[in-house]
C-alpha cells in the first residue's frame, strides 16, 4: 500500500487529461486547470478550520494570558497597570499557591498510581477467555458516562462527615469515623477515589488493547520454556505494556494537573471556591478560578495560569522524551510520529 | 478420548497466554462492576426517598416512591428544561462541527499531498498536549467584548473542532482509504470535496461515529468554561446541577434526583452504543 504513495491523488488530473484529441498538447482546458487548482488548494481549506479555531480560542488566549500576567488588572478595569514580573514574585511567596500546588500533586499521585495498578489488573482479568467479553468491557466503562458534576455531588454525599455512607460503613466495621472534608489527606483520598472511579475502567480498556496486541508466539515460547502465568505476566506482558502505560500517564498528567470540577463540587460549602474551610483541597485551577472570577484579579490569576501551564508542559515533555527512549528500544512507536 | 485431550489442552495454553476464565475472575469482575454501578444506584436511591434516610444508621437499600415528586421539585428549583435544551443544542452543534472538520482535515492530512503538510500535522500533534483550558481568562474577556457572555455561542465556538479529533481521523483515514479509490474518483472527474464525500466519508464512518459519541459526551459533561461564561438563567445541565447543590442547606434527595435525571439520557446512549464506544477506545489505543 505504501508503494502507491507516489501515484498520489494530486497527480490524477494530469493523467486524466484525454491524451489523443488535442494536437497542441500542453494547453489545459479551463476545466482541467480548475481541477489542478482544486487539488492544490483544497487541502489547505480542509485543514484551515482546525488552525483557525485553535489559533483564535486556543493559542491566542494562552499567549495573551502571559501578557496579562504582567499587569495589575481588575475584572472591570479596562486598562490595568503594568507591573512587570511583580505578579510572579508575589506568586513565589504566596503560601496559598504552594498549598494549592501541593494539593494538586498529592491528588494527582493518589489518583494516578492506584488507578494504573488496578487498570492493569482489570485488563488482565478481561484478557482471560470470558463469556460475553464485550458485555464485560462495556460494563467496566460504565463510570465513564457519569458527568463530573453529578459525580462530585454523589461522592460529596457518600463521603459526608456526618451522614455519609462511607463513614457509616466504617463505623459499622468498628473503625473511627473520618472527617473526609476537614482532614487534608483524607479529602485528597476522597477526591482521588472520584477520579479513579471514573477513569480506571477506561484505562483498563486501553491496557487491554495493548495486551491483545502482544504476539501469541511470545507466550507460547515462554510456556515451552516452563514459565508460569505469573512469571509470563511480569516478564512479557508488563514490559511490553510500558509505552501504553506511559501514554496513559501523559494523558492523565495533562488532565490531572488541571483538576477543577471534583474539588469544587466536593466542598461542603456549596458554591465556594476555597477548596475546604482552610483550602485543604484547593487545587491550582480552582485557585486560578477563584482569583480571576471571585477576587477578580485578572493579572494575578493569569500568572497562576501561566505557571501551571509551564509545569504541565515541562512534565509532558519529560514524559514524551521518556516515552521516546523506551519506545525506540522496540515497541510500537506510532503515537510519537 | 479426543474430547478429553482437547479439554486438557484448552486448560493449559489456549491461544497461548490467554487462559480460560476461572470463577474467581468472574467474582473479581463482578465486584468491580458492582462498585461501578453503586454510585449511580445510590443516587437513584436517595432521589426516590426523602433526605431523612441519610440520617439513619443503616440506610435502606431499596428505592422508595418519591422519585417523581423529587424530580418535580428539580424542575421547580432550576430551569431544567431550558438547561436540557441548551445542552442538547451545544453538544449537538459541537459534535456535528467536530466530526465534519476533523474528517475533512483527517482526509487532507492522510491522503492529499500539499506543501507544509508534515509541519502542519506536527503542529496538530503538539497541540494535543496544550492545556487550552488555562486560557479562559482572555477568552472570557473576548466573549464579554463580543457581547457573547451568557449566550450559547460562547460555549460552542471554542469547541468547534479539536486536535484529538483531527489526529484521530487522520490515523484512521490513512488505514482505511485506498489511494486507488481516490485516483479512480479523480479520473472520473470528481472534485476534491466530492472525493471526500463519496469515497472518504463512507470508509471512515465507524471512526467518525465514535468521534461523534466521544465529543458529545465530553461536551455534555463540560463544566469549567460554561461556569465561567454562562449564567444561572441560561445554564447547561451541568450548571443547573451545580446550582441545585448550592443552597445553604443541601437537600440531597432533590440534588440527587437532578443528577439521576441528568445521567439517564447519557446512560441510554451508552447502553445502546456501548459496543462501538468500547471498540473505538480500544482501536484508538492501539493506533494512537
Amino acid at each position: 500500500m505504501t508503494s502507491s504513495v507516489d501515484t498520489d491523488a494530486e497527480r490524477a488530473p494530469s493523467r486524466a487529461a484525454p491524451a489523443p484529441p488535442p494536437p497542441h498538447a500542453p494547453r489545459l482546458t479551463w476545466r482541467q486547470r480548475l481541477s489542478v487548482a482544486d487539488a492544490k488548494w483544497s487541502p489547505y481549506l480542509y485543514v484551515a478550520p482546525f488552525f483557525v479555531v485553535f489559533g483564535v480560542v486556543g493559542l491566542f488566549p494562552l499567549l495573551y494570558t502571559a501578557y496579562l500576567s504582567l499587569f495589575d488588572r481588575e475584572l472591570l478595569d479596562l486598562e490595568g497597570t503594568w507591573v512587570g514580573i511583580a505578579n510572579y514574585v508575589t506568586l513565589l511567596g504566596d503560601a496559598q499557591f504552594w498549598n494549592a500546588l501541593v494539593n494538586t500533586i498529592s491528588i494527582f499521585l493518589l489518583s494516578t498510581i492506584p488507578q494504573i495498578i488496578v487498570a492493569i489488573a482489570i485488563a488482565a482479568l478481561l484478557n482471560t477467555r470470558l463469556r460475553a467479553p464485550t458485555g464485560w468491557r462495556v460494563g467496566v466503562l460504565l463510570p465513564y458516562v457519569a458527568s463530573l458534576v453529578a459525580l462530585g455531588i454523589i461522592f460529596a454525599n457518600l463521603f459526608g462527615p456526618n451522614y455519609g455512607l462511607v463513614n457509616g460503613v466504617l463505623e459499622m466495621l468498628g473503625f473511627e469515623r473520618i472527617d473526609w472534608q476537614a482532614n487534608r489527606f483524607a479529602s485528597h483520598v476522597a477526591i482521588a477515589v472520584m477520579v479513579n472511579w471514573r477513569w480506571t475502567g477506561y484505562n483498563a480498556l486501553i491496557v487491554l488493547a495493548a495486551m491483545k496486541a502482544i504476539p501469541n508466539e511470545m507466550h507460547e515460547a515462554a510456556v515451552i520454556d516452563g514459565a508460569g502465568a505469573v512469571r509470563r505476566f511480569f516478564s512479557i506482558t508488563l514490559p511490553l505494556l510500558r509505552p501504553t502505560l506511559i501514554f496513559v500517564v501523559i494523558t492523565s498528567t495533562i488532565g490531572g494537573l488541571q483538576i477543577f470540577t471534583e474539588p469544587k463540587l466536593f466542598d461542603a460549602m456549596p458554591g465556594s471556591n476555597n477548596g475546604g474551610s482552610s483550602g485543604q483541597f484547593q487545587t491550582v485551577t480552582l485557585y486560578m478560578y477563584q482569583t480571576a472570577f471571585e477576587t477578580q484579579n485578572l493579572g494575578y490569576a493569569s500568572a497562576i495560569a501561566w505557571v501551571l501551564f509551564l509545569i504541565i508542559i515541562v512534565i509532558a515533555v519529560a514524559n514524551f522524551l521518556l516515552t521516546r527512549r523506551i519506545a525506540s528500544s522496540g515497541v510500537a512507536e506510532d503515537g510519537a510520529r | 478420548m479426543t474430547a478429553l485431550s482437547m479439554a486438557v489442552r484448552r486448560r493449559t495454553v489456549d491461544a497461548a497466554g490467554v487462559r480460560r476464565a476461572r470463577f474467581w475472575v468472574y467474582g473479581l469482575l463482578i465486584a468491580f462492576l458492582l462498585g461501578s454501578i453503586f454510585p449511580f444506584y445510590w443516587s437513584f436511591l436517595v432521589a426516590s426517598r426523602d433526605s431523612s434516610m441519610l440520617t439513619e444508621q443503616l440506610p435502606p437499600l431499596l428505592p422508595g416512591g418519591n422519585f417523581i415528586s423529587n424530580v418535580g421539585r428539580v424542575f421547580d428549583s432550576v430551569p431544567f428544561w431550558r438547561a436540557l435544551g441548551n445542552s442538547v443544542v451545544v453538544s449537538g452543534t459541537v459534535t456535528f462541527t467536530t466530526v465534519l472538520f476533523s474528517t475533512l482535515a483527517g482526509f487532507a492530512f492522510a491522503k492529499l499531498r500539499f506543501r507544509g503538510r508534515n509541519t502542519l500535522f506536527l503542529i496538530v500533534v503538539a497541540t494535543l498536549a496544550v492545556p487550552t483550558q488555562l486560557g479562559i481568562i482572555p477568552l472570557y474577556m473576548a466573549m464579554a467584548e463580543f457581547g457573547w457572555a451568557g449566550e450559547l455561542q460562547a460555549v460552542i465556538v471554542p469547541h468547534l473542532v479539536t486536535a484529538i479529533g483531527v489526529f484521530w481521523m487522520r490515523q484512521y483515514t490513512m488505514q482505511v482509504v485506498p489511494y486507488e479509490l481516490i485516483e479512480a474518483a479523480r479520473v472520473d472527474g470528481c472534485s476534491m470535496i466530492r472525493v471526500y464525500w463519496h469515497v472518504c466519508l463512507p470508509a471512515v464512518r465507524p471512526a467518525a461515529a465514535f468521534l461523534g459519541m466521544f465529543t458529545f459526551m465530553t461536551s455534555w459533561n463540560d463544566f469549567l468554561w460554561p461556569l465561567v461564561v454562562l449564567n444561572a438563567e441560561n445554564p447547561t445541565v451541568q450548571l443547573a446541577l451545580e446550582r441545585l447543590q448550592s443552597g445553604f442547606y443541601i437537600d440531597y434527595s432533590l440534588v440527587l434526583a437532578g443528577t439521576t435525571l441528568a445521567t439517564i439520557p447519557i446512560l441510554i446512549v451508552f447502553i445502546v452504543l456501548g459496543r462501538q464506544i468500547v471498540a473505538g477506545i480500544m482501536q484508538g489505543a492501539v493506533k494512537g
